[in-house]
């Protein structure tokens, strides 16, 4: 019962979708404004349905109904919980189902608080939201529906895959996806100020909020996934340039470049067209970057991995919504009156040389990512890799640092550098003392090396715009620049330290034998078999002293599942203020020796740590925005309230 | 902003369609062409990888790696009721199954039902037949698609990965590979 309401559900929603885009887009017409006032309550009651969908996808799985496709083949009784709840979204057909969901709750929650935009432009936005919406549902009710029945039901469902059963794993794509879905009210904002001609502030301050929310997201969903590929995958990589993660790494490029222009657009009225193109642009990488991975036709290119039913599917999906906006984009862009002019030299410069080298970035592993297909298509066989990911896009990066060390320095409009110069001499100085000490520390290649000093520099230099103000009285969105900006500087340490003077070591020792890695003094104790719930493993037991201190115990394993049988290897991590140490058991040498795999990797936590900050950096700023947004409305009500009350 | 940036607006505004329509053309392209056939498996020489798949339709028997290497060579078929070249492929499977060649199969992301339509419409020359619903083992076998088929010695060594379909103009080879399997 609980699925066929589901499927209910879902078809409904997609009717109301239909209705929300044909409404809105007849009210834009003069003889159709009777049709205005329908809009915004669909939207909401589309939001509903589909969150009633999703909630009926996630109690047929909480109750493990095997007569449920879907449930039988990514579930089990067996399971715990939380990880039967997670196995609703952690498979093809739910994870879409999650993203048609949050598409209808972000269209909903617009249509009920956003009060500022022009009437026909949220019309439009939200015909356009609708537009999207509704080839996402075409395509579930099509061509993936998750409440498919089996008949009969099988016993048991074959779904038991430890190695998904991980909290880390559970979460971090559902964060990934409010963070690629957020960007689809951006993109629907665009595409309602092209169709109405209204690209201006107000559409900026609109659009701002959704980016903000969805930048968070992204930024967290990243790190996350960063760390997890870290402590998971036993190589002691952070950072792979694997298309998965690309996938994620190009929309929130995207997003950054539209959060700084969305901030010039704001405040000054300029970069109009770029900031509309930049959220088309946006969107359409978040949808690529799934396409690119939920395919598979990075990975194997003569069938398609998922079945050619779908791939084709959500190709053409792509090509209707991206190439749909861009000619909308191609023939309005022109329309688009210019903005305020400003010099070079001033902070709206600096910003548009934020974006140009965010929007290089962005090209450079767009490009990588394609790389291997192009290649492909002209008859060769090739794999893109750090060689060219990492000096390609240090090209760009590094003169962004010097411009965000120096833009929010500026002022609007005009300024000069010999007004800022005096202010940059303490950045330089910790540029200079940085030199100094990584030269004194010894021998360290290019990139690192320009990573460590910049990072010195723009640490300091991230505090200023600090300077010279009431701390009490600094907006809030100042506060979440400074710590966004700090935290890319901690990362940066973070990342060219872990690069700099990670220490590697690959030993065979026998029990009882103490081995060296850095300022660590590892002695294997013992190993011993362990047993899982399903899984068996050998755990080492080793006592890890820092520099000859008192000695912490380490216990990585390697595990050998049954279901199905897989072997991996669970690290162990020692986390100290200045670093970690990375332990993996390998395999046992025919003379009774144990191979172990050691890091030391000095300051590599900050990499997350810096993630983190520049997330809540960014939450800061959206409470600051929202709080003044809020009493922004409070004061215009209690205007309007006034004036009835003396007109009465 | 600059007098320049203005004069080029015309054309860069057409720009971004422009690529993506590239993105697009290039996705087609990698969609429709057929498989490379020059790439070597670095598995060959290397033991099969060990797996054990529950049956791809109740009555029959499922397939686990140690039904190889029993001293006889043996052809391993990956393939699925949803792939187009393995219908051309049939055929040539069953004049192996009748030259006398033991045949087993992977059905890679199938239904039963598909895959009995499939075998009752194209043949069936397989003993057993696995299922691999989620592409694990053929991903562990270094098959990036369907079809494809693997020569298994008798000691279970992986000889010969064959890549895409096998056409008749492929059987001699094939012959020729579990020949040198036998040895």
């Amino acid at each position: 019962m609980i699925a066929e309401f589901g499927l209910a559900a879902l078809w409904l929603a997609a009717a109301l979708a239909a209705l929300q885009l044909i409404a809105g887009a007849l009210a834009l017409t003069p003889r159709g404004a009777a049709l205005a006032g329908v809009v915004r309550p669909v939207a909401v009651v589309q939001g509903l349905l589909a969150l009633a969908a999703f909630g009926a996808l996630i109690l047929v799985f909480a109750e493990t109904d095997l007569s449920v496709k879907l449930v039988a083949m990514n579930s089990h009784s067996m399971k715990p919980l939380i990880f039967k709840i997670a196995g609703a979204w952690g498979n093809h057909e739910g994870s879409m189902l999650l993203w048609v969901t949050v598409m209808g709750m972000a269209g909903g929650f617009v249509a009920l608080v956003e009060k500022r935009l022009p009437e026909p432009t949220m019309l439009a936005t939200l015909a356009g939201q609708a537009f999207v919406s509704l080839g996402f549902y075409a395509f579930l009710l099509i061509a993936s529906n998750p409440f498919e029945r089996l008949s009969p039901a099988p016993p048991e469902g074959n779904g038991l895959n430890p190695l998904l059963q991980d909290l880390g794993l559970a979460f971090h794509p559902p964060t990934l996806y409010l963070g690629y879905v957020g960007l689809s009210v951006a993109f629907s904002f665009a595409i309602g100020a092209l169709v109405t001609r209204q690209v201006g502030p107000a559409f900026a301050r609109a659009m701002r909020p959704w980016v903000l929310a969805a930048w968070i997201f992204l930024t967290v969903g990243i790190t996350a996934g960063s760390y997890w590929a870290y402590y998971e995958l036993g190589w002691g990589g952070w950072w792979f340039w694997d298309p998965v993660e690309n996938a994620s790494l190009m929309p929130w490029l995207a997003a950054t470049a539209l959060l700084h222009s969305c901030g010039v657009l704001a405040a000054r009225n300029a970069l109009r067209a770029w900031t509309v193109m930049l959220g088309v642009v946006a969107f359409s990488m978040s949808m690529i970057g799934t396409f690119l991975v939920r395919s598979g036709i990075l990975t194997s290119v003569h069938a398609f991995a998922v079945d050619p039913e779908r791939g084709s599917f959500i190709l053409a999906l792509l090509a209707i919504n991206i190439g749909g906006a861009l000619t909308l984009f191609g023939l309005r862009a022109a329309t688009v009156t210019e903005g305020e002019r400003f010099r070079p030299v001033s902070r709206e410069g600096a910003l548009v040389l934020n974006n140009v080298m965010l929007s290089a970035i962005l090209g450079i592993v767009l490009f990588g990512t394609l790389y291997p297909l192009l290649a492909e298509a002209m008859g060769a066989k090739v794999s893109v890799g750090p060689p060219y990911f990492n000096p390609m896009s240090a090209i760009f990066f590094v003169p962004m640092l010097v411009v965000l060390a120096v833009g929010p320095l500026l002022r609007w409009r005009r300024d000069t550098f010999a007004r800022v110069r005096k202010r940059l001499a303490l950045p330089l100085l910790a540029v200079l003392a940085g030199i100094a000490i990584v030269l004194a520390i010894g021998d360290v290649a290019v990139l690192p090396f320009l990573g460590l000093v910049l990072a010195a520099g723009l640490a300091v230099a991230s505090v200023l715009p600090l300077r010279d103000r009431n701390l009490r009285r600094t907006p809030l969105p100042v506060w979440g620049m400074v710590l966004a900006h700090f935290g890319i500087a901690v990362a940066l340490f973070g990342m060219a330290s872990e690069s700099a003077f990670s220490v590697e070591k690959l030993v065979a020792v026998r029990t009882g034998e103490t081995t060296r890695v850095g300022p660590w003094a590892i002695r294997l104790m013992a190993v011993e078999p362990v047993a899982g719930p399903n899984w068996t493993a050998l755990e080492a037991q080793m006592l890890a002293r820092y520099q000859d201190g008192r000695g912490t115990e380490l216990r990585p394993q390697s595990r050998s599942f049954w279901t199905p049988p897989q072997q991996t290897s669970e690290s162990a991590l020692l986390t100290r203020w200045n670093g970690q140490l990375y332990a993996v058991l390998g395999g046992e040498a025919t003379d009774g020796r144990w191979q172990l795999r050691l890091w030391w990797k000095p300051f590599v936590p900050m990499i997350w740590l810096g993630g983190l900050l520049i997330a809540l950096g960014g939450v800061l700023a959206l409470a600051g925005r929202t709080a003044s947004d809020i009493r922004r409305l409070v004061a215009r009500d209690k205007i309007a309230y006034r004036r009835t009350r003396q007109g009465r | 902003m600059t007098e320049q940036t203005r004069k080029t607006s015309r054309w860069t505004i057409w720009l971004p369609l422009a690529l993506f329509a590239a993105f697009v053309v290039l996705v087609l392209i990698g969609l429709f062409r057929p498989a490379g056939r020059d790439v070597a498996s670095t598995l060959i020489g290397k033991p099969l990888p060990a797996f054990d798949l529950p049956p791809a339709l109740p009555e029959r028997p499922g397939l686990a790696s140690t039904a190889f290497g029993k001293g006889q060579p043996r052809l391993l078929n990956i393939f699925a009721s949803w792939c187009i070249p393995c219908r051309v492929e049939a055929p040539q499977l069953d004049r192996l199954k009748r030259m006398g060649v033991p045949i087993d199969a992977i059905s890679v992301r199938d239904r039963p039902e598909d895959l009995r339509g499939f075998l009752a419409q194209n043949g069936d020359p397989f003993q057993s037949i696995g299922a691999d619903d989620d592409g694990k083992v053929q991903l562990a076998l270094g098959s990036s698609g369907v079809p494809e088929t693997y020569v298994i010695d008798g000691k279970g060594t992986i000889r010969y990965q064959h890549i895409g379909e096998i056409r008749p103009e492929h059987l001699p080879l094939i012959l020729e590979k579990l020949k040198e399997a036998g040895r």
